[in-house]
C-alpha cells in the first residue's frame, strides 16, 4: 500500500511495564517478559505520546503488566491528557491507593478499566495465583469515587464461564458503566494453558442467553460487550482495521508492534522508538508494512469477498498455529488448516480432569525459562 | 427520532474534542472514536443536557436558515441507539 493513501492511526496501547503482582494463566503478555531495567523512561514515553497524537492517535491505553507499578504513571497521564488523548488505565486494581486515585484524577485520566477473575472469591484467587479480590473491590470503589468512566473486564474461560450470570451481577454491584466479557484469546501465556482454558460448546451455549438477557436488562445503565471466542466461530476475528492500519502497540522497551501479540511472529522484526521516530516506524518500517493491504494474501483469502471485512483473520494466530503468518487464520472454516482448531475443541470436549495451570511468572529464574521453553517446544 | 422535548447530553464516558490532524471534531469514548462532520459536531456541541432537541434544531435552523429540526432529531436518535447520547431528564 503506498504511503500516500495510508490513513492516520487511532489507537495506541502502551504496555508500560511487564511487571505484575498477579499470575493469570490466561495472560496475553509474551512469555519472554521484560524486566524493569529495559523499560522506557517517563521522558521517552512522553515523547512517544506526543508523536502519536501528532500522527492522529486519539485513544491511549496505559496497560502492562500492571501499569500502577510505575511510580511515574501520574506524570504520563498528565502529559497524555495535555496532548488531547482519551486516556484509559487498564489495571488489575492492585496498587490503587486513595492518594494515587486522586492524583490520577487530577492528572486527567478519562477512564479506568479494572479486571476481575471471577465472581466466586476462592476461584478468583486461584486464577490470579495471589490474594487480590478485596484489593480489587476497594480499587473499584475508589474509581467510582473519582467519578471517571469505569469499566470492568473479565476474561472468560472454562474455569469461570459457568458463573457468567454472577459475574455480570458483580460488575453491576461495583457500579461499572461498562462491562467487557472477553473470551480468552490464545496468545502468550494463554497458549500454554489452552487445554485448561478452552471452554466447551455446552458452556458457551448456556452462557449466551444469560448474556443476551443481561444486555437488554442493563441497557442505559451498564453497557455489556461480549467478545465471542473465535475458536467456536465460522470466520476469524478481524485484525483491527487490518494490519498496520489503525492500531499501534508499544512494549515496555519501546518496541513498536501492529498488535500486542505480534512479537510471536518470529519471522518479523520490529523497530523501537529508541532508534526511530514513531512516524517512520508507522509509515515505513518493514514490520508495519509486512501485511498492509492484501498483496501478501494467499488463497482462500485472496479471492474471498470477506477479505475486506476480516483481512484474513489474525496473522499472529496464523503464524503460531501454521508456522507461516501469510496463511489464512486457521479459525476460518475455509482454511485448509481448520482441523487444527477442531482438534483443540475435541480435546476440550473430551477432558474430564482440567489440567493444572502454568502460571505467569517473571523469567530469569532459569528454571522457569526452561519450563516455558519445554512447554512451547523450542 | 428523539422526542423534541428531550434534553440530550453526551454519555458520561464520552468527550468531544477537536482533532487538528483530521481537522474536525471527534467524539471520544472508551475503546472508540467517532469522526464527526461539521453539522454533527455542531449538534453535539449543543447537547449540554439543558437545551431540548427543539432548541438545538431552532438554533442551527437560524444559523443555516433552514428547518433542520427533523434531521437533528433523527441524528440524535441514531447516537442514542449507540448509547453515546442520553436524555438528561
Ligand atoms: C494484559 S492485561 C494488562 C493490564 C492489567 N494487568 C490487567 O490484567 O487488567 C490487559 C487486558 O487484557 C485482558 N487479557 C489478558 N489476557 C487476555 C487474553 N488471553 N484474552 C483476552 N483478554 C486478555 C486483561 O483482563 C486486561 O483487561
Ligand atoms: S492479565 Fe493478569 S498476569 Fe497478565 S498483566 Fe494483567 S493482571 Fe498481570
Ligand atoms: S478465507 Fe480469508 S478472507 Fe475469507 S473468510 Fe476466511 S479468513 Fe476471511
Amino acid at each position: 500500500m503506498p504511503s500516500e493513501t495510508l490513513q492516520a492511526p487511532t489507537t495506541l496501547l502502551a504496555e508500560i511495564t511487564h511487571r505484575c503482582p498477579l499470575h493469570c494463566p490466561y495472560c496475553s503478555n509474551p512469555l519472554d517478559l521484560q524486566r524493569a531495567e529495559a523499560e522506557l523512561s517517563a521522558d521517552e514515553w512522553k515523547r512517544v505520546f506526543s508523536e502519536a497524537r501528532a500522527l492522529g492517535v486519539l485513544q491511549l491505553g496505559l496497560s502492562g503488566g500492571e501499569p500502577l507499578l510505575r511510580k511515574d504513571l501520574e506524570t504520563l497521564v498528565d502529559h497524555a491528557r495535555r496532548t488531547g488523548l482519551y486516556t484509559t488505565l487498564v489495571t488489575s486494581g492492585l496498587g490503587l491507593t486513595r492518594e494515587r486515585a486522586l492524583r490520577l484524577r487530577d492528572a486527567g485520566i478519562d477512564h479506568v478499566q479494572i479486571s476481575f477473575q471471577d465472581s466466586d472469591r476462592a476461584n478468583a484467587e486461584r486464577i490470579a495465583g495471589i490474594t487480590s479480590v478485596d484489593k480489587k473491590v476497594a480499587a473499584a470503589a475508589l474509581v467510582r469515587e473519582m467519578g471517571v468512566a469505569f469499566s470492568v473486564n473479565v476474561v472468560l474461560h472454562r474455569g469461570n464461564l459457568d458463573h457468567i450470570g454472577e459475574i455480570i451481577e458483580l460488575a453491576a454491584s461495583l457500579g461499572a458503566d461498562r462491562l467487557e466479557l472477553a473470551n480468552t484469546q490464545y496468545y502468550g501465556w494463554a497458549t500454554l494453558n489452552r487445554d485448561a482454558l478452552m471452554p466447551t460448546r455446552a458452556q458457551l451455549d448456556a452462557a449466551e442467553p444469560v448474556v443476551d438477557a443481561a444486555v437488554a436488562r442493563y441497557r442505559g445503565k451498564m453497557q455489556i460487550i461480549y467478545v465471542l471466542p473465535d475458536y467456536y466461530s465460522q470466520y476469524p476475528k478481524a485484525c483491527y482495521g487490518g494490519w498496520g492500519s489503525v492500531y499501534i502497540v508499544l512494549g515496555p522497551d519501546g518496541r513498536v508492534l501492529p498488535c500486542h501479540a505480534a512479537t510471536q511472529i518470529t519471522s518479523l522484526s520490529f523497530d523501537t522508538v529508541r532508534d526511530h521516530s514513531l512516524e517512520w516506524i508507522w509509515r515505513d518500517s518493514p514490520g508495519f508494512r509486512a501485511f498492509r493491504g492484501d498483496d501478501w494474501m494467499r488463497e482462500p483469502c485472496r479471492s474471498c469477498p470477506r477479505k475486506t471485512v476480516d483481512f484474513g483473520g489474525c496473522r499472529c494466530q496464523a503464524f503460531l498455529l501454521t508456522g507461516d503468518a501469510r496463511n489464512t487464520d486457521p479459525v476460518c472454516s475455509l482454511s485448509p488448516n481448520r482441523h487444527m482448531i477442531d482438534e483443540a475443541l475435541a480435546v476440550a470436549a473430551g477432558i474430564d480432569a482440567v489440567p493444572a495451570y502454568t502460571y505467569r511468572t517473571m523469567p530469569p529464574a532459569t528454571a522457569a525459562a526452561a519450563r516455558v521453553k519445554a512447554a512451547i517446544g523450542d | 427520532m428523539m422526542p423534541l422535548t428531550a434534553r440530550p447530553r453526551l454519555w458520561r464516558l464520552a468527550r468531544l474534542e477537536f482533532d487538528p490532524v483530521r481537522n474536525r471534531r471527534v467524539l471520544l469514548y472508551p475503546e472508540g472514536a467517532m469522526l464527526l462532520n461539521d453539522t454533527g459536531g455542531e449538534v453535539l456541541a449543543l447537547c449540554d443536557g439543558t437545551r431540548t432537541v427543539a432548541d438545538i434544531g431552532a438554533e442551527l435552523g437560524t444559523k443555516y436558515n433552514a428547518d433542520v429540526t427533523t434531521d437533528v432529531a433523527t441524528y440524535l436518535a441514531k447516537l442514542a441507539e449507540r448509547e453515546l447520547v442520553h436524555d438528561a431528564q
